[in-house]
C-alpha cells in the first residue's frame, strides 16, 4: 500500500508552490501596473478594468459554469453598489469606526440578499424561459429605480464621500492610486473566491446541471437547488464590484441596474470566453479598453461593438479565451516548428483580413457622416486620409477595398487550413515519439 | 366610469391586439426552430421605419403592403444566411446572436434616421373619428388597426388550419425529420416562417407607428414586455400568447387610470402610512405610476404560481 504523503513532505509543498504561483504572479502584476502605467487616465482605466472583471467572473459563474444565460445581472451588481452607497452615508453620518475598504462587505451582502430573493422566482425555470425572466426582473428593478424615489435618489442617484470613512494607515483614499490598489485588493480575493468555488463540489455540480441536469437528478442532487445556490453567490459576486464601482465613482443612480450594463458584461463575458476562468478577465480587460478608447474616436463605437460581439458568436462561440485554448494541444505535445509555421499562416491571411476591416471601417463613417452629419460638411478624416463623401471616388476606393480583400481572405484560407493539418499531424507525432 | 372603463377596454385590446400580432410571430418562430429571435421587436421597428420611409415617397397605403414584405424577406435572408450558420453551436449562440442583431438592428436605426422620433403620421383617409362613445370621440384610425389585426389572425388561422402549406408548418413544428423525410424541403418552410413572422411584427409597426412613437428605442421599450407576453403565456403556446397579450393590453391600459395607492386603501381602514424611508415610496406610489412594471409584476406572479406559463407544457 503506498504510503500517504504527510502535509510536510516536500512533494506536498512544491505541488502548493505551483497552485500559488500564478496567484503571486498576479498579485505582482496588479501592484507593478501603476508604475507602468503611471497617468491618472491610466489609472482611472485600470480600476475600471478591476471592477469589470469581478462583475464579468461573476457573470461566468452563470453563464459559463451553470448554463443560466441571464440578461439582467447588473440588478445585483447595481443594488450592492446602491446599499453600499448607503450604508457608507450611514458611517460618514453617524461618524462610526468602518474604514473604507470594509464597505465592499456590504456590497456583498446586498448583492447575496437580492440574489436569494429574485433567484428564488428566477430559478424556477431554465434555458430560454431563464433567460426571458431575468429580462423581465432586470427591466422590474430598472423601472422601479424611477420610482422609489427614497432608495434609489430617483434620476440624480446617490451619491456619497469616500474620504469622509475612518482612516486606516494614514489613507484616505482621495487619490485614484489608493483607489487602485483597494479595487485591484479586493479583485484578486474574489478571483481567489470564484476560482477556489469551481474546483470544490458544488462547482462540478454547476458544471453537471449545466450538461445534463436531467443526468444531475440521478446522482441525486437537485438542479434547481444548485442553479439557485449559484445565482445568489453569483449575485454575491457582482454585489462586490457594484460596491468597488460605487467606492470608485461615489455615485450610484439607476443606470447601474439597467439594461445597458446588463448587456455590456455580458459582452465582456462572452468575448474573453465563457468556458475558461481567464476568458472573462480578457473580455473584461478588452471591452473596458475599448469602451474607453473606441467611444474617443468614432461616434459609432457602439454598432463596432455590435458587429464584434455578432463576429464573435457567429465564428468564435468560444470567444478570445477559446480560441487561444485550441492551440493548447500543440503546446503539450511541444511542436514548436509547427506552431511557428502556423503563425505564419496566420499573418499571410492577416493582411487581406485587415483590408477588408479598413474597408468596412470606412463605408460604415462616411455612411454615417452622410446620413447624420451632412451638415457638417462633406470632408471626413478616417485613418489621417481626408475623404469627400458626397464624391463617387472614395465610395468605390471602399468598394474595391472590400470586395477585393474579401476575395482575397478567402484565398488564404486553404493556407491556414493545411498548415492546422500539418499541424496536428505533427503534435500527433510528437505525442508518440514521447 | 362608464366611459372609462368602455374606452380602456377598447384600447385595452387594441394594445393586447398589437402584442399578439408580435407574440404570434415569435411563438412560432419559437415552436418551429427552437430559438427565441431576441430581435423580433427590431423588426417591428424596422416595419415602422420602413413604413414611414417608404410612406414618404408614395403614401400610406402601398407602403402598408410594401414595408411588411420588404421587412419579411430581410427576416428570411437572416434566417438563411446567418442563423442557419449559428445553430449548430447551441441555443445559447442563437439566442446570442439574435441579441446582437437586436443591437445591431437598434444601431443602424440611429445611423440612418437619428435618435428622435419621426414624422410618422395617420394617412388622411382615416384621420376622423369613427364614433363617440360617452363624449369621447374615438379615432377610426385605431378601428383600422384592431380590424388589420384581426384580418391578420383570420387569414392566419386559416393558412395554418386549412390550406397544405399550413399542414406542413404544423407537421414541421412537431416532426421536422420526418416531414423532411416525406419529401418536404424543411429548410425552406423554416425560412417561410421566419419572414412570416418578423412580416407580422414590421405590420405592427407599420399600423403602430403613427399612434405610437415612432423612434429608435421603440424595440428596446416594448421588447421587453413581448417576452413577459410570451413567458406568461407559457412558451410555445400560441392560445397562450393570446390570453397573455390580452390580460397585459387590459392590465396596464387600466393601471394608467387608477390613482389609488397603497396608503389611500389602508387610509380608509385607519392605517397611518409611515413618514419617511425606503418604505414611504412603496406606501405612497399610486398604481398609475407603476403602471409600465405592471407587466413584470404580473410575471413575477405567474412564476410564483404557475411557473410553466398560463398554456404551458412542462419542460422538456
Amino acid at each position: 500500500m503506498p504510503a500517504r504523503r504527510g502535509a510536510g513532505s516536500p512533494g506536498a509543498a512544491a505541488a502548493f508552490a505551483g497552485l500559488a504561483a500564478p496567484w503571486i504572479a498576479l498579485a505582482l502584476l496588479f501592484t507593478v501596473l501603476p508604475m507602468i502605467f503611471a497617468s491618472g487616465s491610466a489609472l482611472t482605466m485600470l480600476s475600471l478594468m478591476g471592477i469589470m472583471i469581478v462583475f464579468a467572473l461573476s457573470y461566468n459563474m452563470l453563464l459559463g459554469e451553470t448554463g443560466l444565460l441571464s440578461f439582467g445581472h447588473a440588478v445585483y451588481y447595481g443594488l450592492g453598489g446602491f446599499l453600499t452607497v448607503h450604508a457608507m452615508n450611514t458611517v460618514i453620518h453617524d461618524h462610526l469606526p468602518v474604514p473604507l475598504p470594509l464597505m465592499p462587505v456590504v456590497g456583498a451582502f446586498g448583492g447575496l440578499l437580492f440574489g436569494v430573493i429574485f433567484g428564488a422566482v428566477s430559478t424556477r425555470r431554465a434555458g430560454t424561459a431563464f433567460a426571458m425572466i431575468s429580462l423581465g426582473l432586470g427591466e422590474l428593478v430598472a423601472s422601479s429605480s424611477l420610482i422609489l424615489r427614497g432608495f434609489f435618489g430617483g434620476e440624480e442617484g446617490v451619491t456619497t464621500n469616500r474620504t469622509k470613512l475612518l482612516r486606516v494607515f494614514g489613507l484616505n483614499f482621495a487619490p485614484q492610486i489608493e483607489v487602485y490598489y483597494l479595487i485591484a485588493a479586493w479583485c484578486l480575493l474574489a478571483m481567489l473566491a470564484m476560482y477556489a468555488l469551481r474546483r470544490t463540489p458544488f462547482g462540478r455540480m454547476c458544471n453537471a446541471v449545466r450538461e445534463n441536469a436531467e443526468r444531475a437528478q440521478f446522482v441525486g442532487y437537485n438542479p434547481t437547488m444548485v442553479r439557485f445556490i449559484a445565482f445568489s453567490l453569483a449575485g454575491l459576486f457582482a454585489g462586490v464590484a457594484g460596491a468597488l464601482a460605487a467606492i470608485n465613482f461615489e455615485l450610484v443612480n439607476s443606470a447601474s441596474v439597467g439594461a445597458e450594463q446588463s448587456g455590456v458584461v455580458l459582452l465582456a463575458a462572452y468575448i474573453g470566453g465563457v468556458g475558461n476562468f481567464i476568458g472573462p478577465v480578457i473580455g473584461a480587460v478588452l471591452v473596458t479598453w475599448l469602451r474607453v478608447m473606441l467611444s474617443d474616436l468614432t461616434d459609432v463605437w457602439q454598432l463596432y461593438f455590435g458587429l464584434l460581439f455578432i463576429g464573435v458568436v457567429v465564428f468564435a462561440p468560444n470567444g478570445i479565451a477559446g480560441l487561444v485554448m485550441r492551440h493548447e494541444p500543440l503546446w503539450q505535445a511541444r511542436a514548436y516548428g509547427a506552431m511557428l509555421r502556423l503563425a505564419l499562416a496566420y499573418l499571410i491571411a492577416l493582411g487581406p483580413a485587415l483590408l477588408l476591416l479598413a474597408g468596412l471601417i470606412v463605408v460604415i463613417e462616411m455612411s454615417y457622416h452622410l446620413s447624420v452629419k451632412a451638415s457638417e460638411g462633406p470632408t471626413i478624416s478616417v485613418f489621417h486620409l481626408t475623404l469627400d463623401t458626397t464624391s463617387v471616388w472614395p465610395w468605390l476606393g471602399t468598394a474595391v477595398l472590400v470586395v477585393g480583400g474579401y476575395l482575397l481572405f478567402r484565398r488564404t484560407w486553404p493556407i491556414v487550413d493545411a498548415a492546422w493539418h500539418n499541424a496536428l499531424v505533427a503534435a500527433q507525432g510528437a505525442g508518440k515519439a514521447k | 366610469m362608464q366611459e372609462l372603463v368602455t374606452i380602456s377596454t377598447l384600447n385595452g385590446v387594441l394594445y393586447g391586439m398589437l402584442l399578439f400580432l408580435m407574440a404570434s410571430g415569435l411563438t412560432l418562430i419559437f415552436s418551429m426552430m427552437g430559438v427565441l429571435n431576441f430581435a423580433h421587436a427590431s423588426f417591428y421597428m424596422l416595419g415602422a421605419f420602413f413604413g414611414f420611409q417608404i410612406g414618404q415617397i408614395v403614401g400610406f397605403w402601398p407602403a402598408f403592403i410594401i414595408a411588411p414584405v420588404l421587412v419579411g424577406g430581410i427576416g428570411a435572408l437572416v434566417e438563411r444566411y446567418a442563423l442557419r450558420h449559428v445553430h449548430r453551436h447551441g441555443p445559447v449562440a442563437e439566442l446570442l446572436f439574435t441579441f446582437g442583431l437586436a443591437f445591431i438592428i437598434e444601431e443602424l436605426v440611429q445611423m440612418v434616421w437619428g435618435k428622435g422620433p419621426a414624422d410618422y403620421r395617420v394617412p388622411a383617409s382615416l384621420d376622423y373619428p369613427a364614433f363617440t362613445i360617452f363624449s369621447t370621440n374615438y379615432p377610426a384610425y385605431k378601428m383600422f388597426e384592431l380590424l388589420t389585426a384581426v384580418a391578420i389572425f383570420v387569414v392566419l388561422f386559416v393558412v395554418l388550419k386549412r390550406t397544405r402549406i399550413g399542414l406542413i408548418i404544423q407537421a414541421s413544428i412537431t416532426h421536422a425529420p420526418m416531414v423532411a423525410m416525406l419529401g418536404h424541403n424543411v429548410p425552406r418552410v423554416f425560412m417561410l416562417v421566419f419572414g412570416v413572422g418578423t412580416g407580422l411584427a414590421a405590420v405592427a409597426g407599420v399600423i403602430a407607428g403613427p399612434a405610437l412613437v415612432t423612434q429608435s428605442n421603440m424595440a428596446a421599450a416594448l421588447g421587453p414586455i413581448l417576452f413577459v407576453v410570451v413567458v406568461v403565456g407559457g412558451l410555445g403556446s400560441l392560445a397562450g400568447a393570446f390570453v397573455a397579450s390580452l390580460l397585459i393590453g387590459l392590465v396596464q391600459t387600466f393601471a394608467v387610470s387608477v390613482n389609488l395607492s397603497v396608503a389611500d386603501v389602508l387610509g380608509r381602514i385607519g392605517v397611518a402610512p409611515p413618514t419617511g424611508g425606503a418604505l414611504f415610496d412603496v406606501w405612497n406610489v399610486t398604481v398609475a405610476e407603476i403602471a409600465p412594471i405592471m407587466p413584470y409584476l404580473l410575471l413575477v406572479l405567474i412564476l410564483i404560481l404557475r411557473p410553466t406559463g398560463l398554456m404551458g407544457t412542462r419542460e422538456h
